[in-house]
């Protein structure tokens, strides 16, 4: 796969396009989107909106890829959506290499369109039916008026042979390929356009495990060969962790937690980064009793519709107290924090696992359980 | 591997006094374009108290296996051959009046997407009291407090409220917890958890995990937990059997098959997940290709053509000849591979990897 796109590397023109600088290529500050509820018949009535993201700021540098983690409904997918500008932002602004595209008209962001790319999570709705493959991968260069050397057709199959497909399924349908090979179409119909950013949103939780390897390591070849940047969506954090250089926490609309990989992974600060990374359940079967601290929230996620005052975590948080309601923890770099590692919490964790405390246990059914058995 | 099969009894293949005994259970399909073999062959045993965890990919039997089970498959279009022994009552050929006797009673089962699985149209109270109405012949009133009751036992903030909303009105974990009550509503013996957790978040799924396991600590039931999650098998299950194209390909303990596993597929699985302390400059190990066709499965064994330890084996024969897991023991893998070869391949090979 690598050989593949080391001779596709060679084969790219020179890097075009716009943009100039040395700054980060996507840049995001206050960025915010609300969706209206509207009631009533005849006159709607705006009776409140759902806060899907509420003022967000990060950046993406070049060839970089910046992992979104974060539970359903925290806004990880609308932030994609807006980036790519397939939503259109309520507030807030997004720089793309030096341009402000935050309200950019259809025509000032014609030739950017094909340098920020999508890849879907459901490989099953993102292809046309109707279209063979080829015509999926080539489409978008001829709306996009790219002429590649040697003709599209050659391109198309070039493509092809970089995602690891047979070239010669050109002419077949969606249908006739299993999930993985889809997904991989689809990645060969965003490279097609040279993007310089893919934001990829849950692009292998609808795959199977032994396939889900395969496609993360398509896209980790395609981005060290054509350094592309990432904004890598998913909720499976171990996924994220392998691929991200850098990782944003995301919670009910906001950024909770940003940092590079080791500081988000071993020296989390923020309460809901720890009780994320607890929960995940890892293939590995301790040898001593457990290896990890235990957190167990209680409930599930506020509605976003009404979300709490002050910190927004902190109604299923073990550590807040009156000023997590009254003051919304800025996202800074706190005392103990690395470089560049930001968290918004008033009384951050401890960073090392042997300061902490070992279980924390919120959930009333679980803890009346498990105190019934301890006492049998 | 014989070190390893001497640790204590377990779901074996030998005692027939177990309490879910599977025996030689083929589930075929009849469709337009032929015969697919979705169970080909399969058994297992598992004692009551126990938790015992499916895993492989899509398509290769795990639901199929648990809705024989329950008898939930079509008899028009379904052959089902081979024993299904609960508590040593037969269910293969069980009339349906049987089944209903038991299916809430003795055996429920937990489904994977919540949303799908109630009925939009009751309260959740009433779509929990009604098994415990039917099988125990209680009144409204009492299968009313009972669902209270073991809606506060599943974690529900105010039970007496929630009992008369309807599924839509709570959320997923909510609902999954919903589920789960009403599969333990009338105290069953046997557990199905078909995929219980994947449609929910982690710290979601985190807590429903736990609570099946204390409620099974409580109550003593026999779970069989369908996934696809490794790590959700670590945390959960005492056995394993590792499914593939319709077969059981390997079983152990948790222990056994995620330390020392001896099937290509068991190591394909594992170092194909990334984990959270794993090297992130290694690349991920893929299994090539994608899993078989069931309509015309691959000759010899299934795994053949995914398989990078083929030519370990003498005279090509894993092409030919179906692997068989060994008869009447507890561990083992269906593999052509010599014992000692499995454990020279898994030491030098794979275990780096999951380091």
């Amino acid at each position: 796969m690598s050989e593949n796109a080391t001779s596709l590397v060679k084969q790219r023109g020179p890097a075009s396009g716009s943009g100039s600088g040395s700054g980060p290529l996507l840049e995001v500050t206050g960025l915010a989107k609300y969706f209206p509820i509207n009631m009533g018949f005849l006159f709607k009535r705006h009776v409140g909106d759902v806060r899907a993201v509420d003022g967000i700021d990060f950046s993406v540098g070049r060839g970089e890829t910046l992992g979104l983690v974060g539970e359903s409904g925290c806004g990880k997918s609308t932030t994609g959506r807006l980036v790519t500008r397939l939503l259109e932002p309520t507030a807030g602004k997004i720089v793309y290499a030096g341009q402000d595209i935050t309200h950019a008209s259809r025509r000032a962001l014609a030739p950017i369109r094909s340098e920020i790319q999508m890849i879907f999570q459901d490989p099953y709705a993102s292809l046309n039916p109707r279209q063979t493959v080829g015509d999926i991968i080539a489409n978008p260069m001829v709306v996009n008026g790219i002429k590649p050397p040697g003709g599209v057709e050659h391109r198309v199959r070039e493509l092809l042979e970089t995602v690891g497909l047979n070239p010669e399924h050109y002419n077949r349908f969606p249908h006739e390929f299993s999930g993985g090979q889809r997904q991989r179409i689809g990645v060969a119909r965003a490279l097609g356009m040279e993007p310089k950013l893919i934001v990829a949103d849950e692009p292998v939780s609808a795959l199977d495990v032994s396939i889900q390897a395969q496609v993360v390591n398509l896209l980790q070849d395609l981005q060290r060969e054509l350094n592309i940047a990432f904004l890598f969506i998913a909720h499976d954090l171990a996924i994220v962790r392998h691929f991200s250089q850098r990782i944003a926490v995301m919670y009910l609309g906001r950024i909770v937690e940003v940092g590079d990989r080791d500081s988000i992974y071993r020296r989390p600060r923020h309460p809901y980064t720890h009780a994320l990374l607890s929960a995940v359940p890892e293939a590995v079967v301790d040898e001593e009793g457990e290896g990890r601290e235990r957190i167990r929230l209680a409930g599930d996620v506020p509605s976003p519709v009404n979300p709490p005052s002050g910190c927004r975590f902190r109604t299923r948080c073990w550590k807040a107290q009156d000023k997590c309601a009254a003051e919304t923890p800025p996202l800074v770099r706190i005392e103990g924090n690395r470089e560049g590692h930001l968290t918004a919490c008033h009384f951050p964790e401890e960073p090392t696992v042997a300061a902490r405390d070992e279980d924390v246990v919120l959930d009333p059914a679980l803890a009346a359980i498990e105190e019934a058995t301890d006492t049998h | 591997m014989s070190t390893l099969s001497q640790t204590a009894a377990g779901p074996g293949t030998a005692p027939a006094s177990s309490f879910l005994s599977v025996r030689d259970l083929y589930v075929h399909f009849a469709t337009e374009d032929g015969t697919v073999k979705a169970v080909d062959g399969l058994s297992f045993d598992l004692e009551r108290g126990s938790t015992l965890g499916i895993v492989g990919e899509s398509g290769s039997g795990k639901s199929v296996t648990n809705l024989a089970v329950l008898g939930l498959h079509n008899p028009l279009n379904t052959a089902i051959q081979g024993e299904i022994l609960l508590d040593g009552q037969e269910l293969t050929g069980a009339s349906e009046r049987q089944l209903n006797r038991l299916r809430g009673k003795k055996m429920a089962m937990i489904f994977q997407d919540s949303l799908a699985a109630l009925s939009p149209f009751y309260t959740v109270g009433r779509q929990i009291a009604e098994p415990f109405m039917k099988h125990t012949g209680a009144t409204r009133r009492e299968a009313r407090a009972r669902a209270v009751e073991m809606l506060r036992r599943v974690g529900i903030p105010q039970p007496d409220l929630r009992v008369d909303d309807y599924p839509h009105q709570f959320s997923g974990g909510m609902r999954q917890r919903a589920m789960i009550a009403m599969a333990l509503v009338c105290d069953p013996d046997l557990v199905i958890a078909d995929e219980p957790t994947t449609a929910l978040d982690v710290t979601v799924q985190a807590q429903i995990l736990d609570l099946l396991k204390d409620l099974q600590q409580e109550t003593g039931a026999a779970i069989i937990i369908i996934t696809h999650d490794l790590g959700v098998i670590a945390k959960t299950a005492d056995h394993v059997m590792v499914m593939y194209a319709g077969r059981c390909v390997e079983r152990g303990t948790v222990k056994e098959v995620m330390q020392r596993p001896q099937h290509p597929y068991t190591w394909g699985l594992l170092s194909s997940v990334p984990r959270l302390d794993s090297s992130v400059d290694t690349p991920l190990v893929p299994i090539p290709g994608a899993p078989p066709s069931l309509l015309s499965p691959p000759p010899g064994c299934p795994f053949h053509p995914r398989c990078g330890f083929t030519d370990q084996v003498a005279g090509g024969i894993c092409a030919t000849a179906r692997p068989e897991l060994p008869e009447g023991e507890r561990r083992g893998s269906a593999c052509h591979l010599t014992a000692t070869q499995k454990e020279a391949v898994f030491i030098e090979q794979i275990h780096p990897r999951l380091r």
